[in-house]
């Protein structure tokens, strides 16, 4: 199962410390395929954040509606999986406990114990079942929550940084883990990252945004064949667009006499 | 390694002086004679347990590290004894009244064997059913204040107002609304646990890491799932704590509950036997009063150990 999410005019406004209000997102309309990856990208502090929390239904926009499929998103549910920056796990339990704790809250564990396995297996923690989140490496509990993510079978999986705490090794390993999941659109993958290379190479579409208020600045459809090879000529002209288009939207608000 | 081998029998070489010197000088005229030399029998037990140890620590690493880390305390305390032997019993230097020889002292464990273990039943099951009645309420309330706002408004001042007075205070009131003076104590060690589990549960939950909820909440786990599988564990070291002082308040709240209106307990035997001033007996008493409280707070650790293992990595404690 996979699903469709159609972003319609969403708008959303903070208040800060001091009280004033904070246009983060303005009339922003996206949407996005069943089974397609999709990357945001924009200069930090944009409203990326905000926006997949939106979508979750973590904290819902002020104005404007988000769809899954034909069904208005109002406050969040297992079919929007999502994979926080920081891995969250409960350090209380143990990783097994961890990643089926969806299962278990939703009553259907006793008959998914095989989907546990199956994804404990799948980002390579077997052996780890037993141990508790402070004795695994950052790099080993973010690949648990996002088995934890994954197991209730969302139609959507909304990833914020999911990458951004591992070092650059690891990193590269668990783009290629996350793709092998995705497994070409078994299920519809929204990420937020601030690395143009990853985007590049794991994305259907990348998203440009802008500086705050957040709109799409450019959206760019990634035409490679997969797996991508990370210096081929074409990886490094989208490379560069995307890059140039960033820079372009970052600039917008600077002083001119930085050119 | 000799230092190490020093700090092994140091316990041992504390206990043969106080042994020594106890058997040298004799006991001053002034004190009235014990019914045996139950001192010296006090430290021949700990030094024969000592022994046990000290051969023990040759053959198992475990046991002399531990030797090793206590002896040296056992001998201070050995040590004090020693002078307090040296101070009461021998010269007599401090009014024999309050100040009675150690021997006496140590004899009371014997000679009112009997009635200390009623005393020890007596308080154990007050403290028992007064605890039980304070922690089920104390969590239930600060479970409530804490998930729940509108309760929070209307019993959050209500815990603010009234935890803070001791418990036994409100002793000249319980004892009348109650029909015995048993229910009344327990009413005092209930009030007297209540109000710091209350306060440490609802903190406990309120400082939850929002995005512990948020997890969950995109996992699909319901109101309740919520509380029970996130908020509680998450808050239990706050819990502890709040257990931690309930205990230590308890035993305050039992004690003083015991002088009131109890027939046996030992809160009752230190206030009886202060009143026909045998003073030994009141000490011997106190040492069975910390012996027994030590034991209760070494238990919540070991429970703590238990439940919060996952702390481990996490807090250093
Ligand atoms: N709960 C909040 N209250 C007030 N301001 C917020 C809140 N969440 C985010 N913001 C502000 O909104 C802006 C966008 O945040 P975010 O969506 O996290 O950006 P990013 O694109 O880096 O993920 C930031 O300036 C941030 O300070
Ligand atoms: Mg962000």
């Amino acid at each position: 199962m996979v699903g469709r999410i159609k972003i319609e005019n969403v708008g959303k406004t903070f208040e800060n410390a001091d009280g004033e209000e904070l246009r983060v997102l303005n009339d922003l309309s996206l949407e996005i395929e069943a089974g397609s990856f999709v990357s945001l990208i924009g200069p930090s502090g944009c409203g990326k954040t905000t926006l997949l929390r939106a979508i979750a239904g973590l904290n819902p926009a002020d104005e404007g509606k988000i769809y899954l499929d034909d069904e208005v998103v109002t406050k969040p549910g297992h079919e929007r999986g999502f994979a926080f920056q920081q891995s969250n796990l409960y350090p209380w339990l143990s990783i097994e406990k961890n990643i089926s704790f969806g299962l278990r809250a939703r009553g259907i564990y006793k008959d998914k114990k095989e989907d546990v396995k199956h994804y404990i297996d799948m980002v390579g923690l077997n052996g780890f079942e037993k141990s508790f989140p402070h004795q695994l490496s950052g790099g080993m509990n973010q690949r648990a929550s996002l088995a934890r993510a994954l197991v209730g079978h969302p139609k959507v999986l909304l990833l914020d940084e999911p990458l951004g705490a591992l070092d650059a090794f690891t990193r590269m390993n668990m783009q290629d883990e996350i793709l092998k999941i995705w497994n070409g659109g078994e299920i519809t993958m929204i990420m937020v990252t601030h690395d143009v290379d990853e985007a590049v190479y794991m994305s259907d579409k990348v998203v440009v945004m802008t500086p705050r208020p957040a709109k799409i600045e450019q959206i760019i459809d990634i035409k490679l064949a997969r797996p991508r090879a990370r210096q081929d000529y074409d990886f490094l002209k989208y490379r560069t667009k995307i890059l140039e288009i960033l820079n372009f939207a970052g600039q917008k608000n600077e002083p001119e006499y930085y050119l | 390694m000799v230092k190490n081998q020093f700090k092994r029998i140091s316990g041992l070489l504390s206990i043969a002086l106080a042994v020594l010197i106890d058997q040298v000088i004799p006991v001053s005229p002034k004190q009235p004679e014990a019914k045996g030399r139950y001192f010296l029998y006090f430290l021949l037990i700990i030094g024969a347990l000592l022994t046990v140890g000290y051969i023990a620590s040759f053959f198992s690493k475990k046991t002399a590290d531990y030797i090793e880390k206590n002896s040296p305390l056992i001998a201070g305390g050995i040590l004090v004894l020693n002078i307090v032997n040296v101070v009461c019993s021998k010269f007599s230097l401090l009014p024999v009244l309050f100040f009675p020889s150690l021997d006496r002292v140590f004899g009371v464990f014997i000679s009112d064997a009997d009635i200390f273990l009623r005393c020890i039943v007596s308080s154990g099951k007050l403290l028992l059913i007064g605890f039980g009645i304070g922690a089920v309420l104390g969590f239930t309330t600060g479970v409530l204040i804490g998930f729940n706002k509108t309760f929070a408004y209307w019993f959050n001042p209500l815990t603010k107002i009234i935890g803070p007075i001791p418990a036994t205070s409100w002793s000249p009131l319980v004892l009348s609304l109650f029909s015995t003076s048993y229910q009344a104590a327990v009413f005092m060690i209930a009030l007297s646990v209540w109000f710091p589990i209350t306060v440490m549960t609802s903190s406990g939950i309120q400082n939850v890491q929002q995005t512990y909820f948020e997890v969950a909440d995109t996992l699909g786990a319901g109101k309740f799932y919520k509380i029970f599988k996130v908020g509680i564990p998450a808050s239990l070291p706050s819990v502890f704590l709040g257990f931690f002082y309930a205990t230590t308040g308890s035993f305050v709240t039992l004690v003083t509950a015991e002088m009131f209106g109890c027939k046996i307990g030992i809160g009752w035997y230190l206030n009886w036997q202060k009143s026909m001033m045998l003073y030994a007996n009141v000490y011997a008493g106190l040492i069975l009063l910390a012996v027994l409280c030590n034991l209760i707070i070494k238990l919540l650790f070991v429970l703590r150990g238990k439940l919060l293992g996952w702390q481990k990595g996490i807090i250093k404690w």
